[in-house]
């Protein structure tokens, strides 16, 4: 079920590890008394952090937390691009596809990744490990073409790092 | 060598840590602006110094601190806007990665000449893993007395929180953040009222650049007349450059004002140079939002004077033949780049982050991109150019932010300047599939 379904707002709320919870409190805790929704998009990240992805039922749990409506969350989920509303593969890939990388060869890299990972951008590999996605400028313009993933900048990006970089990436998923 | 104010202890072993900091001359505008100065004397200093906001608009920081409404019993805040996303800018991510404490430092001086006393840095998620270098050095601050309360035992008392976006180039916009940062969709607020009278939560709120409120930090210590010693006429003192695309050395560079665009691209200590022996075809000097110039406008401009690394002089000919420093976003493309897919390039990036409220920008910046996209790939027609060209009309200066303009000022400066390159994209589409178009020989006009 996506947020705007009808019937969002029904999706039992799902919990979360009792780590995540304590730092959902501390960011909540970093701003003044009744502002606690200030922390939304801090939590939205921990949400991801811990399932991958954003689902109807993880939104409607971080709205009891924050004490607002479902839709306050729903909406703020949707605007952002960073939160993935369906689920991801282990490692999603995300390609800066924006002029200054594409000046550098990101069209060649998204290529490249795609015929090696024999799927399209959007798409996951069947062994769920690779989602790959393109993005706007991650502010790493110097450094093109490049990647991120986990929040961990791949940059200045070559075949053969591609290579060395996927297959790090399977190793380290496997465990 | 340039002097450096900002970067110059960059690669210091440790400079991320308080304690290296610190023996490096850090906090030392703290002791000073509490201990010695007013809030207002702090002010005055950010006045002289002639500093120009650092993130795009080059608006007097002085002046925006010296907006800010007083009211008795009312909070104030000062948000560092720490989105940085206009394509071709990564001077604040090198920053605040490398001398957090930096940062920290001028929020600090900043928000006392401000009378704020809860600051919060919003930085976007995607650098999350320098949010954690930030909260780390945030921690150190509070160890050692530099945030919470009586600071340095002046009575000051500020909290400091670093807070993520969620990936939205429309956060940058001020107004956009400070809804971001209430936990809500970044749609730009409409002005008036500023956030200078109301701002985060209805308080009156100062929101600056990294590098603007970094760059307080010298000019405290060293004297706002000094800092505007450094420069020419309005643009004063050092500026933090992102050089990207084709070159031999692309980076951060910290150069001071007035520098010529020549030593800029080809001198030993900076960009040293198009890569691979190529030609320049063009530059964005600014961050994808300001006009293209084509080769012969890059280094000179129409006056055939050398054109400088300023406010004024990049904006030299206005947007006939000029464009701006804007960000500091140096994009530089060789001759073997295609314009119509870099214009297409940067309209598809516009048309994904308008944020939707205003139709002129929701339905222009999305029909730009499809003519682009058609005239890149073939199917383009010299009807096509003039739509573009009508588009961009309906859009700029109808909206509520300026992301509307940002959209349609690159389009119609790559139509100025390189028409030429889109008409043969309409007239020989097969050969502009198979090879790229070259230089562009001689102004239009000429």
């Amino acid at each position: 079920m996506k947020a705007d379904h009808p019937q969002a707002v029904n999706e039992a709320p799902i919990d979360f590890s009792a780590a995540t919870m304590t730092e959902m409190k501390r960011v909540i805790g970093l701003f003044p008394e009744g502002k606690q929704k200030s922390a939304i998009l801090s939590v939205l990240h921990l949400v991801q952090d811990e399932l991958g992805w954003v689902s109807v039922g993880a939104m409607n749990r971080v709205a009891q937390i924050l004490d607002i409506e479902p839709i306050e969350v729903y909406e703020v989920a949707t605007f952002y691009t960073m939160f993935h509303l369906d689920p991801v593969g282990k490692n999603v890939l995300e390609v800066c596809r924006t002029g200054p990388c594409q000046l550098v060869g990101s069209d060649d890299l998204i290529t490249y990744i795609e015929q090696k990972l024999d799927i399209k951008v959007g798409e996951t590999t069947k062994d769920g490990m690779f989602t790959l996605k393109t993005v706007e400028c991650l502010g790493a313009c110097g450094y093109g073409p490049m990647l991120m993933c986990k929040y961990h900048f791949y940059e200045r990006l070559t075949k053969e790092k591609v290579n060395e970089m996927l297959d790090a990436m399977r190793e380290a998923s496997k465990s | 060598m340039a002097r450096k104010l900002l970067i110059e202890h960059a690669d210091v072993q440790g400079i991320a840590s308080y304690d290296v900091y610190r023996k490096h001359g850090g906090y030392a505008s703290v002791e000073k602006a509490l201990k010695n100065m007013s809030p207002d004397e702090v002010v005055e200093e950010v006045k002289k110094s002639g500093l120009r906001g650092r993130g795009g608009a080059g608006f007097p920081t002085g002046m925006k601190w010296s907006f800010l409404a007083k009211p008795e019993g009312v909070e104030r805040h000062l948000v560092c806007n720490a989105d940085e996303s206009e394509p071709g800018t990564f001077k604040d991510r090198y920053l605040m990665e490398k001398l957090p404490h930096l940062l920290i430092e001028g929020m600090i001086t900043s928000s006392y000449a401000l009378g704020a006393r809860r600051s919060y840095i919003y930085i976007r998620g995607e650098f999350m893993y320098v949010l954690r270098i930030l909260e780390k050095a945030i921690a150190e601050a509070y160890a050692n007395g530099m945030l919470g309360k009586n600071i340095l035992g002046s009575g000051y008392d500020l909290d400091l929180v670093v807070t993520p976006g969620g990936g939205a180039y429309i956060c940058g916009e001020e107004t956009a953040l400070l809804e971001s940062l209430e936990g809500k969709r970044g749609n730009p607020r409409m002005k008036p009222p500023f956030p200078a009278v109301k701002g985060l939560w209805g308080n009156p709120t100062v929101v600056n650049n990294v590098e603007s409120i970094a760059a307080v930090v010298p000019i405290v210590n060293e004297g706002g007349e000094a800092y505007a010693k450094i420069g020419i006429e309005r643009s004063t003192g050092t500026k933090l450059i992102s050089a990207s695309g084709n070159l031999v050395r692309p980076g951060v560079y910290e150069i001071e004002l007035g520098l010529s665009v020549e030593e800029f691209i080809y001198g030993d200590d900076y960009c040293r140079g198009i890569a691979n022996g190529k030609k320049l075809k063009a530059c964005i000097p600014g961050g994808s939002s300001v006009p293209i110039l084509p080769h012969y406008l890059v280094t000179k401009t129409a006056a055939g004077t050398d054109r400088l690394m300023t406010y004024e002089s990049l904006a030299d000919g206005g947007f006939a033949s000029g464009s701006m420093l804007g960000s500091g976003g140096f994009i530089v493309f060789d001759e073997d780049q295609c314009i119509v897919r870099n214009t297409w390039n940067f309209a598809r990036f516009y048309a994904h982050e308008s944020c939707g409220q205003c139709s002129p920008c929701r339905e222009g910046t999305g029909w730009m991109e499809k003519v682009l996209y058609r005239l890149e790939h073939g199917h383009g027609t010299l009807e096509d150019i003039s739509l573009l060209e009508e588009i961009n009309k309906k859009i700029e200066g109808n909206t509520i932010c300026p992301l509307g303009d940002a959209a349609a000022w690159p389009v119609a400066a790559a139509i100025r300047h390189f028409r030429d390159e889109f008409e043969w994209h309409v007239k020989s589409p097969q050969e502009a599939q198979s090879r790229n178009y070259g230089l562009i020989q001689a102004p239009l006009e000429a």
